[in-house]
């Protein structure tokens, strides 16, 4: 198990440092525009621009800038470890514009992953359970819809009537609940349920297959037959062992908002993460990119793990050598 | 003395029974027996007909019937403070922010959301085919990598990576990569495809892993075929449902894709209409407590089509009895 471990762990910075290379391609051997330009105010001279791209660092090939942004990561800067650099607009710490907009981003996944789960895996038992009955086709009804829906246009939908209409729930923008809890939840309930509706239909239609598939089994049967309740033989021997793929699913889900909110958040202007990460990457602020994307990547890679460590638990003819 | 079984076990797991009493039922006859009972699958095929249809045509002709072009805006349609105005007897969907007919644009953007779609996940569907057979069928270097650059692709955050190449080869004329990428359409396919081809190479390698391993392959190659025969004659016929199925379900995926960077403003070109613009208008131009229409109409669309898309890929996907993986 510890070398199964330490083998994933190595895998884990070994993806880490491809997404982060991959991104650096990206940026920098694809850029939208000199970004010395940007920040160099108007009508600058040549001299200027060497100065500003020397203080940037991009009068280097990119992977000199690359290893120099591995090193500053590992020995830290002047805003201490981990060292993700300066912004290229003021120069301050990338760091802490990434900690502040994180909890706007892990608030709306905290919430949203808590609907999704529980939403759709009730569904999901309750379709099974009910199969070829009307409850069955309404919850899978709801989850083409679900499938089928673009995340913006519900929170458009959401915010025109729920918000704008009738006036239940907070509009746009971020409260934070150490400034007012209920400003906080009125702001995020629309978020929170338009992102999670997705995600519960996705959840629904696996939980029902899962479901329906492991019913079939043979333990199943004698499980019944051993005069089991009903109630007793479904969330017992047969929800279990159709939850592991869909605790699969949930990590990696999680852990690709991260990054991957950007739509909600831009349709509810939170300004979380992926926001942070998009507007900076209009404007060629790219040590902002490159720390969200870090902070992305290892939060895919660290699900990823807990994944398949949670996954012997769960499942005990899992064993790792 | 030994007589055939009286039934036999076909490709695809249906069982066909040969007695002389009932006929005998090809994986194909069984296909389209099922198929033809779906009637939301069938209503969905007449609906994906009817928006190529509309895809094609749609956008001349809604000029044509209303005789308000494209790009033509009108300032009856917006009021003193330049907000756009809702349906009326002439402008049939209202007006989008500019006060060019919302009709028209919707109608054109049919042609976008289809053709990105189709093409991106045409694109996915022959790049994972042939990863994913080589893959599976050769196993060895090309399947570790596969899998290994399956699960970097995995942890990239897409719609960020998405985003910066988009901006990056949108902006100049010329596009990147010594202008092998131009800006416009064609980045926004070339994107959307490099971020779902390895799903399907994903669905076929692990087809192709148990049908390497089946007898009837077993027997090809005992007669002598090649390689490339088995590939091409045993296990590629075997593999057409499950890679129509899932190609299906990958064009409304990549449909909401084109949408979603649209709606960024990334996406196609403003000159060229697009449902995931037209609702982006909404958000840029802070007007979702006014104008409805410019959400309706647009989004009801959009979602018509995947979920036309999704119906179809269900009901293949029940009709070539394809086990169905999420």
């Amino acid at each position: 198990m510890t070398l199964y471990i330490a083998r994933r762990l190595l895998w884990t910075i070994v993806v880490v440092f491809c997404v982060i290379a991959i991104t650096f391609v990206v940026f920098y051997l694809l850029p939208a525009g000199d970004p010395a330009l940007r920040f160099a105010g108007k009508n600058p001279t040549t001299a200027e621009l060497m100065t500003i791209r020397h203080r940037l660092g991009l009068d280097k090939p990119w992977y000199i800038q690359f290893l120099r942004f591995a090193w500053h990561f590992f020995r830290g800067d002047k805003y201490g470890w981990p060292g993700l650099g300066y912004t290229y607009a003021s120069g301050s710490s990338v760091k802490a514009l990434v900690f502040a907009r994180a909890p706007r981003t892990l608030f709306l996944i905290a919430g949203a992953s808590v609907i999704w789960l529980v939403s759709g895996v009730a569904i999901g038992v309750l379709s099974a359970v009910k199969r070829r009955t009307l409850v069955d086709r309404l919850a899978m009804g709801f989850a083409l819809f679900g499938i089928s829906t673009p995340v913006f246009w519900l929170g458009l939908m959401a915010l025109y009537i729920v918000w704008s209409k009738l006036g239940l729930t907070g509009g746009t923008g971020y409260v934070s609940p150490v400034d007012s809890i209920t400003g906080f939840l009125s702001h995020m309930i629309l978020p929170w349920t338009v992102l999670a509706l997705l995600y519960a239909a996705f959840y629904a239609r696996m939980t029902r297959n899962n479901l329906l598939e492991t019913l079939g089994e043979d333990y199943i049967r004698t499980a019944r037959a051993k005069g089991l309740t009903e109630r007793r033989v479904i969330f017992r021997h047969g929800l279990r062992a159709s939850l592991t793929p869909i605790v699969t699913m949930f990590g990696m889900d999680v852990a690709l908002l991260v990054g991957g909110a950007v739509i909600t958040e831009s349709v509810f202007n939170l300004q979380g993460l992926g926001y942070l990460a998009i507007n900076s990457a209009l404007q060629q602020d790219l040590p902002i990119v490159l720390g969200v994307v870090l902070l992305a990547s290892v939060a895919v890679a660290v699900a990823n793990l807990l994944v398949d460590i949670l996954y012997a638990f769960l499942d005990p003819r899992v064993r790792y050598a | 003395m030994t007589n055939p079984p009286d039934f036999e076990v076909t490709a695809g797991g249906a069982i066909a029974l040969q007695s002389i009493a009932v006929a005998r039922k090809t994986p194909r006859r069984l296909f389209w027996e099922r198929l033809r009972q779906d009637k939301a699958a069938l209503g969905s095929a007449v609906a994906i007909v009817l928006l190529v249809l509309i895809a094609i045509a749609g956008g001349p002709l809604s000029q044509w019937v209303t005789g308000h072009p494209q790009s033509q805006t009108y300032d009856s349609m917006t009021d003193a403070y330049g907000v756009p105005l809702g349906p009326n007897s002439h402008f049939w969907f209202g007006a989008d922010s500019s006060g060019r007919d919302l009709f028209v644009l919707t109608m054109y953007g049919a042609r976008t959301s289809l053709f990105v779609g189709v093409v991106a996940s045409g694109f996915a569907m022959l790049i994972g085919l042939v990863v994913g057979l080589t893959a599976g069928f050769f196993g060895g270097i090309v399947d570790t990598v596969l899998s290994r650059l399956g699960d970097i692709l995995l942890a990239v955050p897409q719609i960020l990576i998405a985003v910066g190449i988009v901006a990056a080869c949108g902006v100049s004329k010329s596009g990147c990569l010594h202008g092998l990428l131009q800006p416009g359409l064609t980045v926004v396919i070339v994107v959307i495809t490099l971020f779902s081809w390895s799903y399907i190479a994903r669905i076929v390698r692990g087809y192709t892993l148990s049908l390497r391993e089946k007898e009837f392959v077993e027997s090809a190659r005992a007669a002598g075929a090649s390689n490339f025969r088995i590939l091409w004659q045993e296990i590629l016929p075997n593999l057409m449902g499950p890679l129509i199925v899932y190609s299906t379900l990958l064009i409304p995926t990549n449909i909401l894709f084109e949408a979603a960077l649209s709606y960024l403003g990334l996406g196609v070109p403003v000159t060229e209409a697009s449902w995931g613009s037209l609702l982006s208008q909404v958000s840029s131009s802070g007007l979702y407590n006014v104008a409805w229409w410019l959400m309706l109409f647009p989004g009801m669309f959009l979602i018509i089509t995947t979920l036309a898309f999704n119906l179809l890929g269900d009901g293949l996907r029940d009709a070539f009895d394809v086990r169905s993986e999420r």
